[in-house]
């Protein structure tokens, strides 16, 4: 009950615990758990005290796969450290203010673009982030919901209540805006520039990229270290904060380097009526021992700068997109190459030489009508896509077994299951791999029918 | 002035209008036959070549390892730029190529293609660049092909299930290459031998188109002519002596 002396809580429950409230701590808290925020999720984060956290996930879902995996994740996530959490998505950020303090779900609430109005209308008037007097004064004259007060006629109520009341409305029906702050993490090198007339050419942008991440190399070579992922943020006049992220595979300090990975994403940003400032802010970085020659590398011939490629082309295709591939312990042909990290360790390990595969794999095994003669011989005529094919010289079978100890797909239905895989040449030539689910005798191994996996060269 | 030395001085003048000056390093095939009918006698680095299979899976497959056979003996990092993941590495790695060497790149579309492979042909001291596509316009083979001169990196446009009754417009790779599968020998027991293909240099600067049928790659990458052929000369020559 806010106002109760401590006297008189302990008198109405005498086993009453008391702690002292520690503002300051508790805002450390919540700067902390800002920064942590501004890591995963979005770099524009800031702190809304005395309880709160605005992330501005605008683009940031498709990280995640989905705008409910990104909350899910978030919450999770949040609830794993033992805080209360109660999360909600808007178009405006009052009304996720609002809705995540006033509609008790347990779940992220998810109001759906445009609805945000509706949202409100439905929700009490403390919803607004009014002060305590104002509510008390709407209260006494009859206004309970947002829906009301709407409705009301604006002029004798802001002569009454001031203007903070019609503001913090406005807000929240996104009739004026409300732009996040983004906080910065403090000992991370920074770089900013404000400009005398606001900017809105791609060619400006480039140059004041160009100046700042001179300004953050110098500060990188000091500390001795290198940045894996740069954020740019660009403030716009009406105080909307947009930010370009990139990130490296290797710690970096080469600022041609840094500069052509931001330059590229240029055209991301809407300038809308000029951007005021730009802060350049290294969000990751990595101890990075200064190389020699890095000063000189104008001289002699250098190897082939990778790193620099594979930065370049992952944040152009994304690095899901670019990886190498490796062996994988595995029986199933499918299985046995698994994606790598395009800049990881070589591994100098490869898959067995004495085994026969196909140089085009289709991602799904076809299946074909065959002419074969059971149990083991290799097929004499196959259909595939209604085409037929005709065989003149096979080899084979090689006997795979399904891996028994997997839970999922085919094994799991069936822990039993045989592939036999034959090579077969077609009087083209073409040579083609084909395998017979079940091993010709036993119905346990397989339905005995006939798939096309791939072709050889 | 002697006639000779005219027509080298016309020669050199030309090349250097071509932007042939600066000469990049080749890979032979290491098959006289074939060697001799290409400029430098192989394939060479810092220009583009195209190389097609056919809509038959077969041939596309063979075309691939082709393609790994070329680059396992060349040296460097690998680019090799996908629509989308179809390829199976364990072939690459049996024609030679380990996967250590190979990065893909899977762009998603013929567009992005041309634009990763463009970005890695600025990038001196790589193997080669491979880039999968299904059409591709002059002026984009103009751009990979000074691109590719600009570096000295070899690049490769593979053409995924071209027709062969369709005319190829013109482009502006060195050379341009078809292989399709081809039956191999009968070696009269249920099993396989290598593998052989149609290899068709369909068009080559400064040369004329020719076929071959060759064995395919071995684990080093290397092809290699059918043992008839290579046969035949010593064979003349054997009954030579018997007469």
């Amino acid at each position: 009950m806010p106002g109760m002396t401590v006297t008189k809580a302990r008198m109405l429950a005498p086993e009453l615990e008391v702690i002292d409230a520690l503002p300051d701590a508790d805002m450390d808290g919540l700067r902390r758990l800002a920064l942590w925020a501004g890591q995963r999720y979005s770099p524009i984060v800031a702190p809304d005290a005395p309880d709160g956290l605005w992330i501005d996930i605008t683009g940031c879902a498709s990280l995640f796969g989905s705008e409910t995996a990104l909350l899910k994740d978030l919450h999770r996530r949040i609830a794993a450290f033992g805080v209360a959490v109660h999360i909600a998505v808007a178009d405006t950020a009052g009304c996720a203010h609002a809705v995540a303090r006033h509609v008790r779900d347990g779940r992220p609430v998810v109001i759906e673009p445009g609805q945000h109005r509706r949202a409100m209308e439905l929700l009490p008037i403390p919803a607004l982030r009014l002060e305590a007097e104002i509510v008390e004064g709407l209260r006494k004259l009859g206004f309970e919901r947002v829906e009301q007060l709407l409705g009301a006629p604006r002029a004798p109520l802001a002569k009454r209540f001031g203007r903070s009341l019609h503001r913090r409305l406005d807000q929240a029906i996104g009739q004026v805006a409300e732009p996040i702050e983004p906080i910065f993490p403090e000992q991370m090198p920074r770089a900013r520039r404000g400009f005398m007339e606001p900017i809105a050419s791609p060619e400006a942008f480039a140059q004041v990229i160009g100046d700042l991440v001179a300004d953050i190399v110098e500060q990188l070579v000091r500390a001795g270290r290198g940045g894996r992922r740069l954020d740019c943020y660009f403030h716009r006049v009406d105080g909307h904060c947009q930010v370009i992220r990139i990130g490296t595979a290797t710690p970096s300090r080469d600022a041609g380097h840094l500069a052509k990975l931001l330059c590229a994403k240029i055209e991301t940003v809407e300038p809308g009526l000029g951007i005021e400032a730009m802060t350049l802010l290294v969000s990751l970085m990595e101890a990075a021992a200064p190389r020699q020659g890095e000063s000189l590398e104008q001289l002699g011939r250098r190897g082939p700068d990778l790193a620099a490629l594979v930065d370049t082309l992952a944040n152009r295709f994304g690095s899901r997109n670019l990886h190498r591939m490796a062996p994988c312990p595995s029986g199933m042909p499918e299985r046995s190459a698994t994606g790598a990290p395009a800049l990881g360790e070589a591994r100098g390990m490869g898959w067995d030489d004495d085994l026969p595969r196909p140089a085009r794999m289709l991602a799904k095994p076809e299946p074909i009508e065959v002419i074969a003669l059971l149990p083991d011989d290799a097929p004499r005529m196959f259909i595939w896509r209604g085409k037929r094919y005709r065989v003149t010289q096979g080899d084979g079978p090689e006997r795979l077994h399904g891996e028994w100890w997997r839970d999922g797909g085919i094994e799991g239905r069936q822990p039993l299951s045989v592939r036999d895989y034959y090579q077969v040449e077609t009087v083209s030539g073409g040579r083609y791999w084909l395998f017979r689910a079940g091993d010709g005798e036993s119905a346990a191994t397989g339905p005995m029918r006939w798939f096309i996996h791939g072709a050889f060269a | 002035m002697r006639e000779a030395t005219v027509l080298d001085q016309l020669r050199a003048h030309i090349a250097q209008i071509e932007g042939k000056g600066v000469c990049h390093a080749t890979t032979p095939f290491g098959i006289e036959a074939i060697d001799a009918r290409l400029p430098g006698g192989g394939i060479a680095g810092g220009a583009l070549h195209e190389v097609a299979g056919s809509p038959d899976l077969a041939d596309d497959a063979s075309a691939t390892v082709f393609l790994a056979g070329i680059l396992a003996r060349m040296e460097g990092p690998v680019l090799w730029c996908l629509r989308w993941r179809d390829l199976f590495a364990p072939a690459l790695h049996l024609a030679g190529l380990h996967p250590d060497r190979v990065i893909y790149v899977e762009a998603g579309s013929d567009t992005n293609v041309l634009l990763a492979m463009e970005e890695c042909l600025r990038h001196a001291g790589i193997g080669g660049v491979v880039g999968e596509i299904g059409k591709y316009s002059t002026t984009a083979s103009k751009r990979l092909q000074l691109a590719a001169e600009a570096s000295g990196v070899p690049a490769f446009i593979f053409r995924r299930a071209s027709k062969v009754a369709q005319a190829a417009e013109g482009t502006a790779a060195i050379t341009r290459w078809r292989v399709t599968a081809s039956p191999s020998e009968d070696l009269g027991i249920p099993s396989l031998g290598r593998p052989r293909w149609q290899l068709a240099l369909e068009r080559v600067r400064g040369g004329n188109p020719h076929a071959w049928i060759v064995e395919g790659c071995d684990a080093t990458g290397r092809i290699g002519l059918p043992a008839a052929l290579v046969d035949r000369p010593a064979a003349a020559g054997d009954s030579q002596i018997a007469a």
